[in-house]
């Protein structure tokens, strides 16, 4: 009974979270977190084997499942907020609550008798004791189960499978397609810009800069800019220069960067080190 | 422990808000997930109940219900995902061809 007060609590404020979370990714995870809890609680309640199936079924394949649908259907996908119908929302929670109440209070006030317990039952352990009622009395529902789970498989690759109607493109034709755009619109021939070329991190979201400190837009993926999660880059050259303590000219601007780094702090006014042949200054220490 | 009443509530709980949670959200996945949520709770009630009364066929029923279920995932998910293909958008409110 411990396991069912520490769990119930995060069970019933997962599943709230699901109602109120913006992203469905959050949502899974929050899914995840109330299946998992429940599966402890099949263990609590004697049913070792369902707890197993639990976690592999439910937590391993069907949230792995939601995870990858929403890989292809795109992780921002968020809820719009709009009602399509006036007072939906409303009326759902009321509609919700009344279930809840009526339900809570009715099972409050019937009462089940004695409590049997499965120790009888699963005198030769659970398992063989499942197996047993399953292919004896419900061997039908198992046999038509196979059924249901091959049109279930058969009827998920009929509909995620998409026929190709144009040829695939060829190398070649791809190659004649580019030098076709560049001959009519002088696109560049060759690959696009990898990110951070230039940049201070030599991250993906960080768009590579240009001789003249300006960004190339076409370094960074086209998804990480719909997301709005890029990096920006530094406003010019004379940023970059000043954010690694020196100026274009070669001397440390230490005030300019409170964080600065040890090579420009040993080299302040009255400082009597020695050349810095630290490799960030290229200009030598003269 | 003397009466599974604790577990028949909580499952009435998860059930309560995941009916909600299909009534409210607009994301077909998320929609998708409260229906799981639904069938996750009324698994608990039927394990509770095995429980109550000594016998194991509220077990074998929650785990027929877990079969039913993944099929289902299986099935729903290939449509939310086919639809999303030739619409662009999971929504429930713009699956909405049959309106006209």
């Amino acid at each position: 009974m411990t396991a069912f007060y520490i769990l119930s609590p995060i069970m019933v404020l997962a599943a709230l979270g699901i109602l109120f979370v913006r992203k469905a990714v959050h949502g899974a995870l929050l899914l995840a977190v109330v299946m998992i809890s429940l599966a402890m609680l099949y263990a609590a309640l004697d049913a070792p084997f369902l707890f197993v199936v639990q976690i592999i079924v439910y937590t391993g394949a069907i949230l792995m499942l939601f995870l990858f649908v929403l890989m292809l259907v795109g992780v921002d996908a968020s809820d719009s907020v709009v009602e399509t119908i006036r007072g939906q929302r409303l009326f759902a929670i009321l509609g919700g609550l009344a279930l809840g109440v009526t339900l809570v209070v009715g099972v409050g006030q019937i009462s089940l008798g004695t409590m049997v317990g499965l120790d009888v039952a699963n005198k030769d352990g659970n398992i063989e004791a499942l197996a047993n009622i399953l292919f004896s009395t419900y061997v039908f529902a198992f046999e038509v189960t196979s059924a249901l789970l091959i049109t279930a498989a058969v009827g998920a690759m009929v509909l995620a499978h998409r026929e190709r109607l144009t040829p695939k493109p060829t190398q070649a034709a791809m190659a004649a397609e580019r030098v076709r755009a560049y001959a009519e619109t002088g696109l560049h021939l060759g690959p696009l810009p990898p990110p951070g070329v230039f940049a201070r991190h030599n991250a993906v979201d960080t768009p590579a800069l240009l001789p003249d400190g300006t960004a190339a837009e076409a370094s960074v993926s086209r998804v990480l800019a719909a997301r709005g999660t890029v990096r920006s880059a530094p406003r010019d050259v004379d940023a970059v220069q000043r954010s690694i303590d020196y100026d274009p000219d070669g001397t440390p601007v230490s005030e300019a960067s409170p964080e600065g780094r040890t090579g420009a702090v040993n080299r302040g006014p009255g400082s009597s080190s020695g050349p810095d042949l630290s490799p960030e200054t290229p200009e030598g220490g003269a | 422990m003397h009466s599974v009443t604790p577990f028949i509530v909580l499952s009435s709980i998860l059930f309560t808000i995941g009916a909600v949670g299909v009534l409210t959200r607009r994301n077909a996945i998320v929609v998708f997930m409260c229906v799981e949520l639904m069938l996750n709770a009324s698994n608990l009630a039927l394990v509770a109940f095995a429980k109550q009364h000594g016998n194991l066929d509220g077990q074998v029923a929650a785990f027929f219900v877990m079969v039913v279920a993944a099929a289902e995932v299986v099935v729903g998910l290939a449509i939310i995902m086919t639809i999303f293909r030739s619409r662009r958008s999971a929504s429930v409110d713009d699956a909405s061809l049959l309106k006209y």
